[in-house]
């Protein structure tokens, strides 16, 4: 079927790539101005291995430093998610060394007063704000470790539910604190602790367990092919 | 035209379009729509395999080329261990980090090992929900039905009843690690209706499911001090005189060393394949899910079940360019989100099974009711907006924030404009064959998640994959554990290996290739 040119989306770019120059760990290359930082690297021949993760925003494998053209700012994105631009200067960052407390989340005593135990820096957070600027995931992070560490558990939990665990708010605090990890474990905290237990699942449990559904089980498992489908085919 | 004068029609035939009521197909409408155009029924993009336990088997050309491959491994090869352990467990997904944590709770010394980083995975990118039966007026006897309806009735029945009824204790052991799922005002689990399910039954951590189930799996399983194998990639398994499987060879992607774990039983949790790209499609799938276990089982001998049927999710972005097979949740269209072709029609019923609705946008795109991109891709609208307008304003933004920040890098507001979207290979419903314990035909070795076969038939339920990951995660490590602490480590051989090299060079097979891919082929040669 020929297409319908009135259905047309205009996308010159995408036909006749402009070609722009850009930068990668001090090397210029030229590649398709709008193809993605990972692609770029790919493009430019490069294997990546370390770096790449999910490909979709989720997984926080490709942290990467990047600065625009004229622009001293060096910021902070994921690769997978970001397009490349003229001028542009970039390199992806490596596992940071951050140190990540172990516990046993599910014999906490007092998880709030844990919290000093397992990340004693959390509390010495001196509000500068650049793991903020740092997070591709726009959370207020600075927000966070404060209200970690008052004891607003919830809030927290509820803040960071977008956290990909790129590690880019680490290298950048000044008082050493690795903030996504001090809220991965106030969010644990919060779920296996501060959480309300859910009574419609421990019936679903327990009539599971006393054989609520077994007559119908029976039932069902000795139809014949065609029966089955049949009362497949009644359920809406 | 550019894009924003396209989507008027959209905005244009929203109101009309919110009166309507499309009625689901009749069975018989379905079967003839899924043939006439979902990539299954696509006859030239399958052949048959020509030896090993599936010979005469048709699966995609892709597949088939890599599971007659050749092994990077030498059949004399020195297999002293650099490492020994009772379990091992191959992939660090979901379900190898369930079987991980499941194995060492049980008392056994596991190893775990993954191509990339712990939690690199498609489980990480879940964003529809996990199905568990929690509502009252829900049951798991519903849950199969549902699940064996959409797997058009091809399910097994053991691995599913198992799957529907393990749910609630697994919720419960997720909720109990500290995962945060959606509530009800009274503490209750939220639960949303997914595509094809007749109950409520998506339990969901906002949009971001599998992301917060990961972060909690990933982080138990280092505060457990379970040995970490990360950047090495499986590329052969071990057999003992027995044939039974005995561990494992690994390429360490670091420094290219080779790397031998002697182990008492295996685990493959090694994902999905949509980086194979079949039929040449966009994929929703992480890097690494190139499909190695598969080719690994079966060279052992382990015979795969439902390889010829693949989901294309219905939901993939076509633009912008940057997001090209990227997922648009289930979720959009579970809550109401109307799929629109170029004149401005809806054309299924949003919530109909995976496959239906993927075909139903195959259609539209091929009767030449899509929008065309000017590189050549076609896709038909997903009213985004709609959520707003019919439930408040702040609705998507609300609900989906991970889909919103994902577009909103691109400069494009789904809160205000629909998406371009076209099916996007999504996930491999076959797999390795195995029973209710998550093992295979070949003893002492396991396959669990997306790598294994038969639970989902011939098409999955949305949801039912992260359940399947937990269930058979925990099946597969409880089992490998008890089995392992029963017995001595096999002696380390590649017996099954020349077995599968005499069979390939009966059958001729020179093509050169070497399985599994382990990474796909994306840098470009320059020069």
């Amino acid at each position: 079927m020929a297409p319908d040119d009135t259905n047309v989306i205009d996308q010159p770019e995408v036909l006749k790539p402009r070609m722009v120059t850009i930068e990668i760990s001090g090397k210029k290359y030229e590649v398709p101005e709008g193809i993605t930082v990972i692609k770029a690297l790919w493009y430019t021949g490069q294997e990546v291995v370390r770096g790449a993760g999910c490909l979709g925003g989720f997984c926080g494998a490709c942290a990467t430093y990047y600065r625009t053209k004229d622009d001293p700012k060096v910021r902070t994105c994921l690769a997978c998610q970001t397009a490349v631009q003229d001028g542009m200067s970039f390199t992806i960052m490596p596992p940071f060394p951050a140190r990540k407390a172990i516990y046993d989340i599910q014999t906490l005593k007092d998880p709030k007063q844990d919290l000093f135990n397992l990340y004693p820096e959390a509390p010495l957070c001196r509000n500068c704000n650049a793991c903020t600027e740092a997070c591709p995931q726009k959370i207020d992070v600075r927000e966070g470790v404060w209200k970690a560490v008052f004891g607003d558990f919830k809030s927290v939990s509820e803040m960071f539910m977008d956290c990909v665990m790129c590690g880019m708010c680490t290298p950048v605090c000044i008082a050493d604190i690795a903030p996504n990890l001090v809220a991965l474990y106030v969010s644990r905290a919060q779920g296996a602790h501060f959480a309300e237990k859910p009574a419609g699942l421990q019936t679903r449990i327990k009539e599971i367990r006393d054989g609520r559904f077994n007559d119908e089980w029976k039932k069902i498992l000795k139809m014949s092919e065609k029966e089955l489908a049949d009362h497949c085919a009644t359920v809406k | 035209m550019d894009i924003h004068a396209l989507q008027q029609i959209v905005h244009k035939t929203r109101d009309a379009r919110r009166k309507q009521t499309i009625p689901k197909f009749s069975p018989a409408d379905r079967d003839q729509l899924i043939h006439k155009y979902h990539p299954d029924f696509r006859a030239s993009a399958y052949r048959p395999i020509r030896f090993g336990p599936n010979a005469g088997d048709k699966t995609v050309v892709e597949l088939a080329t890599l599971l007659e491959g050749d092994s990077p491994i030498q059949s004399d090869s020195d297999l002293t261990p650099h490492y020994t352990t009772d379990v091992l467990v191959v992939g660090g997904g979901g379900a190898g980090c369930a079987a991980a944590l499941h194995a060492h709770g049980a008392g056994s010394k596991v190893i775990l090992a993954t191509k990339l980083r712990l939690g690199d995975s498609n489980s990480v990118m879940a964003q529809g929900g996990m199905q568990i039966s929690v509502a009252p007026e829900d049951s798991p006897v519903t849950h199969f039905i549902d699940t064996l309806k959409g797997g058009h009735m091809q399910n097994d029945h053991a691995l599913l009843k198992v799957m529907v009824e393990d749910g609630p204790a697994i919720a419960q052991w997720l909720i109990d690690l500290g995962v945060l799922f959606d509530r009800q005002a009274d503490g209750n689990l939220h639960v949303k209706k997914g595509g094809g399910s007749s109950k409520p039954r998506l339990l969901t951590c906002s949009d971001y499911t599998g992301l917060e189930i990961m972060r909690v799996l990933k982080d138990e399983v280092i505060n457990q001090k379970i040995q970490l194998l990360e950047f090495c990639a499986a590329v052969e398994l071990l057999s003992d005189d027995e044939g039974r499987c005995a561990g494992a060879v690994f390429k360490d992607l670091d420094n290219h060393r080779t790397v031998v774990v002697a182990a008492k039983s295996v685990i493959l949790a090694t994902g999905g394949i949509g980086r194979l790209h079949i039929q040449g499609f966009p994929t929703s799938n992480h890097y690494g899910a190139t499909g190695d276990g598969l080719c690994l089982a079966y060279r052992m001998g382990a015979k795969l079940a439902h390889i010829d049927t693949f989901q294309y999710h219905p939901s993939g972005a076509v633009y912008p360019e940057q997001l090209i097979g990227a997922l648009v949740t289930e979720g959009i269209r579970s809550e109401g989100g109307h799929l629109v072709n170029a004149k401005g029609e809806r054309f299924v019923n949003e919530l109909d099974t995976r496959d239906v609705v993927s075909s139903s946008i195959i259609r539209e795109c091929e009767e030449g009711r899509g929008i065309r991109t000017m590189s050549g891709r076609v896709g038909v609208w997903l009213d985004t907006p709609l959520l707003d307008a019919e439930h408040g304003p702040g609705t998507v933004e609300k609900h989906f924030p991970a889909m919103m920040l994902q577009f909103e890098r691109f400069g494009i507001d789904i809160s205000k404009d629909p998406v371009l979207i076209y099916p996007t290979l999504h996930y491999q419903n076959g797999g390795v064959k195995i029973d209710t314990n998550s093992e295979t035909d070949v003893r002492n070795l396991f396959v669990a998640g997306e790598a294994s076969g038969g639970l989902h038939g011939r098409n999955r339920l949305m949801g039912n994959s992260l359940l399947d990951l937990m269930v058979f995660g925990k099946r597969s490590g409880l089992m490998a554990a008890s089995r392992a602490a029963s017995m001595q480590q096999g002696t380390l051989t590649l017996k099954h290996l020349q077995r599968f090299r005499a069979e390939a060079g009966k059958h001729g097979n020179s093509s050169g290739v070497i399985s599994p891919m382990v990474l796909p082929a994306y840098t470009r040669k320059v020069g």
